[in-house]
């Protein structure tokens, strides 16, 4: 039993007698260690700032955004930067600032849900790969190395093109593209797990399967889960504004920054900022979940473990 | 080798007919058909064209002929414009495409390896740093954004270099290629510095240095090759990354090549045009993966061992 606390860390365990107690202790004293790690590491505390911020925003744009999304103003034009416009408007008049609130609704929508259905379908398939093992693991991998090989940024644009350009094609289409590194990622996990002598004993005392790995396989993989999800997140946003600023992302009257990127490129010439505060928005966003993510890994101890 | 290379051929096969097979019938299930226009199309002429392009014909008979289509070299028409085909699109567009992703992958290489080898050589003072935070930067910043951004400052601002065209006004081709080539310098420069770190901790590292080589003489000769396997091993993705990144930037920068066509064709719906597209595209990639593997593999002493090497 003594081999759940040393899971995740190297410390020796002081005081395994005391079963139930000690192991819970144990098991918030790895996420203390991280949080005190991660404390240290500022930029990926700043990181985590941003997106707390910018999560936060995102939720309340309906009550607090400065102007009503569709509120236009075609006789002010596209103005600089102002005091009734912190960030200026755009040609139609519209207040830039309520603008980007809206489409940062949608990129970090697009971010969050797309990753949930990778992790979803990763996490299962490749923790039942790794529990089963054998032929079948060994199909089931191949499967995955095959969809590896495959052009998905091109399978993407097919796929809005094919079946029009929909918000919710367009979360399936990268969730379905984004979950095969976590796949391979859980299957290693659970393959390293699964010798252990908890999960002997958890089958010795007759759990099924999926009891097992939701319950001890899942939780003893965590670290590197929630690492790799951090990262995907931004590959999944880069993705949708990729999608958007062709044209075969998100359409409008919805809009997200990868858009109003692509409009304010369009427009540069002569109103910069059409195009500075939007792209300021997903880089900043971007950068922050590249920091958290990296520093997580350090905080969690995650090895890159590709196989 | 060559059995190493032979499987890895064989098995980018089956991915290549999975391409074909998926592209072919996500095409065919696209609602509506190709010539349902806007025009009353008068049904005698609509069957003529439907027999032209073999839509008369039953699915799987549809399928068939087109791979013996592609076997021959032939990607398909247009539907959308009677005249024009997918190899003539090709033709043209590809020395383009290709002459940027040259140029781009070239800048990712200089840059990068260089950015790379300095911050590993000096690792944790101001030459690893500052290096690495501008590799941070440029994997954050996405080719659309990077793309404006340094027209409006190199083109538009200070006016130094044209902002649109390829090759029409000399130095025209040296923003795309920076544009598409900066994310890949970033990579580059972070897995040229990890594995050029793990190199230079090696023995025979320090054997080299034993016997008082000068140390550029020892990153030239003994460490880099070792120390870029990483980096060849990510050129497979890269070439992929590369393409997709050819569809931002000759959009931005008007560039007439295969990915501005490729995203002409796919706002216009022009279904055929996509299908042949993509095929094309992708078994590209398929076999630039191939290649970068190999290449990584014939580079990589212990793991020619491994397959058996003996020559």
């Amino acid at each position: 039993m003594t081999s759940i606390e040393n899971t995740g860390n190297d410390n020796p365990v002081p005081n395994n007698k005391i079963s139930d107690i000690a192991m819970a202790e144990q098991g918030t004293s790895l996420w203390k260690d991280a949080w005190a790690r991660l404390k240290k590491n500022r930029m990926a505390l700043f990181g985590l700032a941003v997106l707390v911020l910018f999560s936060l925003i995102a939720l309340l744009t309906p009550w607090i955004a400065p102007y009503g999304y569709e509120q236009q103003n075609l006789d002010l034009g596209a103005t600089p930067p102002s005091a009734q416009h912190w960030l200026g408007t755009d040609i139609f008049g519209r207040d830039l600032m309520t603008l980007i609130m809206y489409g940062g609704r949608i990129s970090l929508a697009v971010g969050f849900v797309a990753t949930a259905v990778a992790l979803l379908i990763g996490v299962t398939y490749g923790a039942l790969a790794g529990y089963v093992g054998g032929r079948t693991d060994a199909a089931m991998m191949r499967l995955v190395d095959i969809l590896y090989a495959l052009p998905f940024m091109i399978f993407i644009i097919l796929l809005m093109v094919v079946f029009g350009r929909n918000l919710l094609l367009l979360f399936l289409a990268i969730g379905m593209v984004e979950w095969l590194t976590m796949a391979r990622i859980m299957r290693s996990q659970v393959q390293a797990l699964r010798q252990q002598e908890f999960v002997e004993a958890a089958v010795s005392l007759g759990l099924g399967p999926v009891a097992i790995i939701r319950k001890h396989l899942v939780p003893n993989a965590l670290g590197p889960i929630i690492v790799y999800t951090t990262l995907t997140i931004p590959g999944v946003m880069l993705l949708e504004a990729f999608l958007s600023f062709l044209g075969l992302g998100i359409q409008p009257p919805q809009t997200s920054w990868g858009l109003l990127i692509s409009y304010g490129a369009e427009t540069m010439e002569e109103f910069p900022w059409l195009l500075i505060f939007p792209g300021l928005a997903l880089a900043l966003t971007l950068f922050s979940l590249n920091f958290l993510g990296d520093g997580l890994r350090d905080a969690l101890d995650v090895r890159s473990s590709k196989d | 080798m060559l059995r190493f290379i032979l499987l890895r051929l064989l098995q980018a096969i089956p991915v290549i007919l999975v391409v074909i097979t998926v592209t072919f019938f996500l095409v065919r299930a696209a609602p509506g058909g190709p010539f349902d226009s806007d025009k009353a199309v008068m049904p005698e002429v609509k069957a003529a064209l439907e027999a032209q392009y073999r839509l008369d014909l039953p699915m799987s008979q549809q399928y068939f002929a087109y791979l013996g289509d592609l076997a021959k070299g032939d990607f398909g028409p247009s539907f959308k414009y009677p005249g024009r085909d997918v190899n003539e699109l090709i033709s043209a567009g590809l020395p383009v495409t290709a002459e940027l992703g040259a140029y781009a992958l070239l800048v990712a290489l200089i840059l990068g390896g260089l950015a790379g080898i300095m911050a590993a050589l000096k690792p944790n003072t101001a030459q690893d740093y500052i290096p690495m935070s501008f590799a941070m930067v440029g994997i954050c910043m996405p080719t659309f954004l990077l793309g404006p951004l340094l027209v409006l400052v190199f083109g538009i601002y200070l006016e130094w270099l044209p902002v649109a065209g390829w090759g029409d006004i000399p130095g025209d081709k040296i923003l795309p290629s920076l544009t598409l080539g900066a994310a890949y310098a970033a990579y580059i420069a972070r897995l040229g510095r990890a594995g050029m770190l793990e190199v230079m901790s090696q023995d025979y590292i320090r054997t080299a240095r034993a016997k008082g080589l000068p140390e550029w003489q020892i990153v030239v000769k003994h460490a880099l090759r070792g120390g870029m396997i990483p980096v060849v091993a990510f050129l497979g993705p890269a070439f992929a990354g590369l393409l997709a990144g050819s569809f931002v930037v000759e959009t931005i920068f008007q560039i007439p090549g295969l990915g501005r066509f490729y995203v002409q064709a796919a706002f216009n719906r022009d279904y055929t045009m996509i299908l042949g597209t993509t095929v094309f595209l992708s078994t590209l990639i398929i076999l630039f993966n191939l290649l970068a593997d190999i290449l990584a593999a014939w580079m990589n002493p212990r793991l020619r061992a491994q397959l058996g090497e003996s020559k």
